[in-house]
């Protein structure tokens, strides 16, 4: 019983000393030194996650809570720096740190060239800290602590190669844009406590229940403005733009904070406060609503994407965007099933392609690769195996989840048929951009030289590197197995999500709808039909005879396909809308009242500083006046 | 023996001080800068000599004495530094002697 105590207590600490150890020895360590230290600390971090989960498991015990320190008092109520653990936050932290360590033992060959190395890691290290904070929280301020601290490590991390400008601007993007969603929580925060005088989620949620009523006016703003949060957090409309930009930082970087863990935070934020949004059936529904748009949104957008991250970064956005359809339509383990799935298979295929960048000498254009298989055979296998997932297959892991997801729609009373038809809609975009990831990166001629032909007439084939270590092939491996088989978890998952979201179904007196029979059949059809239609339409893209690969690729510049590349033009839209208008305003006020006194006393300060320039002459006989001017001058006053 | 009213000594006196102040000043040879220097502390020694006789005490004298020594002190030492600038720079410009822009 204590062990477990200690074991969860301890549980954030390891990865914060690694992250003090690393920041403070810098470059003094070596490399081998510095991976042991930051992969070592998530490690252990995952092994006393899966032992902690496993307890929970065999116990009858449904909770684990250990107290560590008080961290302040507001009014009568306290705020404790507690660790809680249920089945929700289970699942969080055996994905945080066991999806985290393997993406720390990648990240370790990946940047081991980086003369930053240990920033870097330490960077990483910081970032599962907050994120299990953020799970681990039991109450709103400690998960605001975590949910901040994510947020500045995704700012550090993105913008980790700072020198170029480009990515500092990507980090600061990020950093802006869920900054407006983090506010309109910080807003909820204030608004439940000074309505419910308690931070403790547990006894919020039971105050909740008690004071308000289904779809009190207050209830609604409170879960509106925490949806702001997650929206923001989780990339999705209308705050979606900072995603695609964030690929901008090192690729284990995207796989860890841009599509396993920080970005579903939004998702666990949802699902933590479930008792909230129960009370508001409305936004349960713009839950539903942003979900669906999202999803069918970045379906478009990574249609036409050319980089093989940005491809993987609207699929990430459509995929939480199933996550929040869950959500809205109230299946909550559902949502969180999908969440692991997606953790397991999209980690997998941004290292790979991680893999597939380093390759090919960080080349991210997917017109510039092409026929891959031959070369990097196992790095196809597990490219494969990770779209296989992210499309659903039957068999494989996403395909439990979506499909559970998918099956829950239809009758769901904050939901309904149209969403369960967006989500349809989005599943065959799934597939189709994922036939043609594939298509374009591991099929077809190789394209290393095409546009370039005048440069690289003598070296027609850019030599691949397929000398890839060790420590980034088994994450991978490890990843792959996950993926395919995370399925299996569903049973225990549903097992501890049931205690945690029982009695929390919704009123379906309401809606008792007709479900036809042929909805499952569609729902698991979907997929193939998208991959038969890309077989033929992506026709050009995997078959190898192509000669003049120019003209086939001439397409993309089509209105419609620039449209999508931009992300359905949302950045054109905010420039306009509110980028240019604020930059005109501040323009505009440029001098104002506090400006011009500002202004004034640096006019003073300037005038001083000339005249006593002016007096540090150098001549003895102006030093020598100015005494004698001065000598009279005060005897002039001491005189009158 | 004619007693001279206070005034009149203490307006030679600053007469003096004002003409070695300008001289100061004025000058650009640091000799003659100098010369003014001893002019002003003349003053200054006619001051206290004038207090001293008007109200019959010897402090004045004393005074006088202590700055006739100092001013004899000050000399030799300005003398000397003056013969080196010369030898040095060929010049005993004020104006130019600003190399430390002090």
């Amino acid at each position: 019983m204590t062990t477990n105590l200690s074991m969860l207590a301890w549980l954030p600490f390891y990865p914060l000393i690694s992250f003090f150890i690393l920041i403070l020895l810098g470059k003094r360590l070596s490399w081998f030194m510095a991976s042991v230290v930051s992969v070592g600390a998530v490690s252990l971090s995952a092994i006393s996650a899966f032992w902690l989960v496993q307890q929970l498991a065999i116990s009858d015990q449904q909770v684990i809570t250990v107290q560590l320190w008080q961290w302040f008092s507001l009014g009568n109520s306290q705020v404790n720096f507690t660790l809680y653990l249920d089945g929700l936050s289970a699942v969080m932290i055996s994905v945080v740190t066991g999806v985290g360590a393997l993406i720390h033992l990648y990240a370790a060959g990946y940047m081991k060239t980086d003369e930053n190395f240990s920033r870097f890691m330490a960077y990483m290290n910081l970032f599962i800290v907050a994120m299990l904070l953020l799970v681990l929280g039991d109450n709103l301020v400690l998960l605001y602590l975590g949910w901040e601290g994510v947020g500045l490590c995704s700012f550090l991390l993105i913008g980790f190669w700072y020198q170029d400008k480009n990515n500092a601007l990507a980090a600061r993007k990020a950093f802006i844009v869920t900054r407006i969603g983090d506010t309109a929580m910080a807003i909820a925060l204030f608004m439940l406590f000074n309505s419910l005088g308690e931070f403790n989620i547990n006894h919020l949620t039971e105050l909740a229940a008690v004071k308000w009523q289904v779809g009190d006016q207050q209830v609604f703003w409170i879960a509106l403005l925490l949806l702001g949060g997650a929206v923001g957090k989780s990339a999705q409309l209308p705050l979606q733009t900072w995603l695609p930009d964030a690929m901008a930082g090192p690729t284990p970087v995207s796989a860890l904070i841009h599509a396993a863990t920080m970005v579903t935070a939004g998702v666990y934020l949802i699902a933590r406060m479930h008792g909230l949004f129960l009370l508001a059936p409305e936004v349960m529904t713009y839950v539903a609503w942003i979900g669906a748009l999202t999803l069918l949104l970045a379906g478009f957008a990574a249609l036409a994407q050319t980089d093989i991250k940005r491809v993987l970064a609207y699929s990430t956005m459509s995929q939480i965007g199933y996550m929040m359809l869950a959500l809205g339509a109230g299946a909550w383990s559902e949502g969180i099933f999908h969440l692991m799935t997606h953790a397991f298979f999209k980690a997998l295929l941004f290292l790979t392609a991680g893999s597939v960048i380093l390759a090919l000498h960080h080349q991210q254009n997917i017109f510039k690769m092409g026929g891959l298989v031959k070369k990097l055979p196992i790095e196809t296998t597990l490219f494969a195996i990770g779209l296989i997932c992210l499309i659903a297959l039957p068999g494989t892991s996403g395909f439990y989840s979506k499909e559970a997801i998918i099956a829950s729609l239809w009758t769901s009373p904050t939901a309904g048929p149209i969403f369960w038809w967006c989500a349809i809609l989005g599943a065959l975009l799934t597939s189709v951009y994922s036939c043609r990831l594939f298509f374009l990166t591991f099929l077809g001629n190789s394209r290393a030289s095409s546009g370039t032909h005048i440069d690289n007439k003598t070296d027609p084939k850019i030599e691949v590197n397929t000398d890839f270590s060790a420590i980034m092939r088994w994450p991978l491996y490890l990843l792959a197995v996950l993926a395919l088989l995370g399925g299996l978890f569903s049973t225990m998952l549903d097992q501890q999500l049931a205690i945690i979201f029982a009695n929390t179904s919704l009123d379906t007196t309401v809606a008792e709808e007709f479900e036809p029979h042929w909805l499952h059949i569609v729902a698991i059809a979907t997929p193939f039909i998208g991959i038969v239609f890309s077989w033929f339409y992506f026709a050009d893209y995997r078959q190898t005879s192509g000669i003049n690969h120019d003209a086939a690729f001439a397409e993309k510049n089509s209105r419609l396909t620039s449209f999508c590349l931009h992300g359905l033009g949302f950045d054109w839209l905010y420039q306009k809308l509110f980028i240019n208008p604020y930059c005109f305003i501040a323009k505009l006020n440029r001098k104002d009242i506090f400006d011009q006194i500002i202004m004034t006393s640096r006019w003073y300060v300037d005038l001083w500083r000339s005249a006593l320039i002016a007096n540090q002459n150098g001549s003895l006989r102006w030093y020598a006046a100015s005494l004698g001017i001065a000598v009279i001058f005060l005897l002039g006053v001491a005189l009158l | 023996m004619i007693s001279l009213p206070l005034e009149h000594i203490f307006i030679l006196a600053c007469i003096l001080f004002m003409i070695g102040f300008v001289g100061v000043i004025a000058r650009k040879n640091t000799l003659f800068i100098l010369m003014s220097l001893e002019v002003m502390l003349n003053a200054v020694g006619i001051a206290f000599i004038g207090a001293g006789s008007v109200w019959e005490q010897a402090d004045g004298q004393v005074m006088f004495i202590l700055i006739l020594t100092l001013a004899a002190a000050e000399v030799a030492l300005g003398l000397a530094l003056l013969i080196r600038l010369q030898r040095r720079f060929q010049s005993l410009d004020i104006d130019k002697l600003n190399r430390l822009r002090g």
